[in-house]
């Protein structure tokens, strides 16, 4: 059994594989400066279905038959499946999940469900619960603004610290065996609510929610941000992530080069309008699954350190007065052995 | 009393002051520049397309209707193709005040709910922006009456 090492955080003995990593994206994000890390990327965004919702669905199907084909596993081999989205009642996975009659586990997390799903995968894979965890995640731009914003086409001007929610999805295979990178240690966060109420700049809600995690976890296991070759937070875009380098530099955490964020790093920000950059739930699948899982497999990053974020709230609770709860979930990933 | 978040050197009202420092500033003067160049363009359409109403026979009185009616097919028609709202994302408020912005906000809906039926779909949900727009419009229209009835 891997000891906590502390309230948040446990450091495996034996730290399972993420054996095998796809990722697939809308055209905007294929568009974008990774581009070409990612397994598929499609035309349109409805994918020839019926509805954006049916699209998100398809999204989240293929990069689970990918992430099976890439690491050579037939579903069979999976003991569980555990995935989570953005729409009301986590639909796109409940219904992935229902073609792949797995046992589910339907998780939500907001923009934190990569890095959710991965801790728990790992767990689970750690204690010795399941040989191969199938995790996976999606978001799609025009479902998600109609559900938690305006209607795909209404006209408005966008304030600069708005984000783009990323079309997309990301699925992962979670071994006891496998090939590295290894998820050695997990820091599970807690719901911090700073006050915030402003849903177009979600990364200003959830930026001392991310802090909160990365200290917590540099706190427990007794690392530096400079144990990390990269250190990435989910979407918490330009704006949070100023907010998020701030309130650790108040705890004597300088976050430097390795810093950086999935919302920002999946956009041109100069070509692509994205304001202050990427969001949802594929925003860190994209980033995690496609482009870093490639620079660690290709050997140019051996230790980094996932922090997922999201909000918690709901369009109810924000048009009745309430702010904005948020969480962040940190994975650490490393090349090699780990320890 | 002790914060929840030990871990966290700062409190929620420092965090306020350090997130009102960060926030992007909105270009105001250009915003309204354009807002007045845009909005001013679409009026200037207006009144060409009243002027040719005009021009075919309506009454000064009566061509108000028709020429409204243009402008909503037009913004409406742009919206279905999908260019209204990358425009508006520039023009602001010079294409949301005109009737063009209440146009659109009623398209961009249908279109949106078209999936969910004709009655719980297009039907209930076409409003959902507009529909404040309406209410509030009647009740001053109501107030100013009264008050104007008084007088």
């Amino acid at each position: 059994m891997s000891p906590k090492a502390g309230k948040h955080s446990i450091l495996f003995d034996a730290p399972p594989y993420l054996a095998s990593a796809a990722t697939v994206a809308g055209p905007r994000e294929g568009q974008g400066p990774l581009g070409p890390d990612f397994d598929l990327i499609y035309k349109d965004l409805l994918l020839e279905q019926k509805s954006f919702e049916a699209a998100e669905r398809k999204m989240l199907a293929d990069a689970c038959a990918l992430a099976l084909e890439k690491g050579n596993y037939r579903l069979e081999q999976m003991d569980y499946f555990l995935a989570g989205d953005l729409l009301n009642q986590i639909t796109a996975s409940s219904y992935c999940a229902a073609k792949l009659a797995l046992p589910f586990f339907g998780l939500y997390g907001a923009c934190s469900t990569l890095a959710l799903s991965l801790a728990l995968g790992a767990i689970l894979v750690a204690a010795g619960f399941a040989t191969n965890v199938l995790a996976a995640t999606s978001s799609h731009n025009c479902s998600s603004e109609r559900q938690f914003r305006y209607p795909t086409e209404y006209g408005f001007q966008r304030p600069l610290q708005a984000q783009w929610t990323v079309t997309g999805a990301g699925a992962a295979v979670i071994g006891a065996e496998g090939q590295p990178p290894r998820i050695t240690a997990v820091t599970t966060g807690k719901v911090v609510d700073f006050n915030q109420n402003d849903p177009l700049g979600l990364g200003v809600a959830m930026a001392p929610a991310a802090a909160s995690t990365l200290l917590l976890h540099f706190q427990e296991l007794q690392r530096n941000p400079s144990y990390y070759d990269l250190i990435v937070t989910g979407d918490l875009g330009k704006v949070g992530m100023a907010l998020n380098r701030q309130i650790l530099a108040r705890s004597g955490y300088q976050l430097d080069d390795n810093y950086n964020d999935c919302g920002v790093m999946i956009y041109n920000p100069d070509l692509q309008q994205v304001e202050s950059g990427g969001s949802g739930c594929a925003c860190s699948a994209l980033v995690g699954l496609g482009h870093i899982w490639r620079r660690m497999q290709e050997g140019e990053l051996k230790r980094v350190l996932l922090v997922s974020t999201g909000a918690l709230h709901s369009p109810t609770t924000l048009a009745q007065g309430e702010s904005i709860p948020s969480i962040a979930h940190a994975v650490a990933l490393e090349m090699g052995d780990g320890s | 009393m002790a914060s929840i978040h030990p871990e966290l050197n700062i409190t929620e009202e420092d965090y306020q002051t350090m997130v009102k420092r960060e926030m992007p500033r909105p270009p105001l003067w250009r915003n309204c520049i354009i807002a007045f160049l845009s909005g001013g363009m679409i009026c200037l359409l207006g009144q060409f397309i009243q002027n040719i109403y005009l021009s075919l026979g309506f009454s000064s009185t009566d061509v108000g209707n028709p020429t409204v009616v243009t402008m909503i097919f037009l913004a409406s028609l742009l919206t279905g193709l999908g260019v209204f709202d990358n425009i508006a994302r520039y023009t602001g408020a010079g294409t949301a005040v005109p009737v063009t912005g209440f146009a659109n906000s009623m398209t961009a809906a249908a279109l949106e709910f078209k999936k969910e039926g004709l009655v719980l779909g297009i039907g209930s949900k076409m409003f959902a922006l507009a529909g404040s727009v309406i209410v509030f419009g009647v009740v001053t229209a109501f107030v100013a009456g009264l008050i104007s009835a008084i007088l």
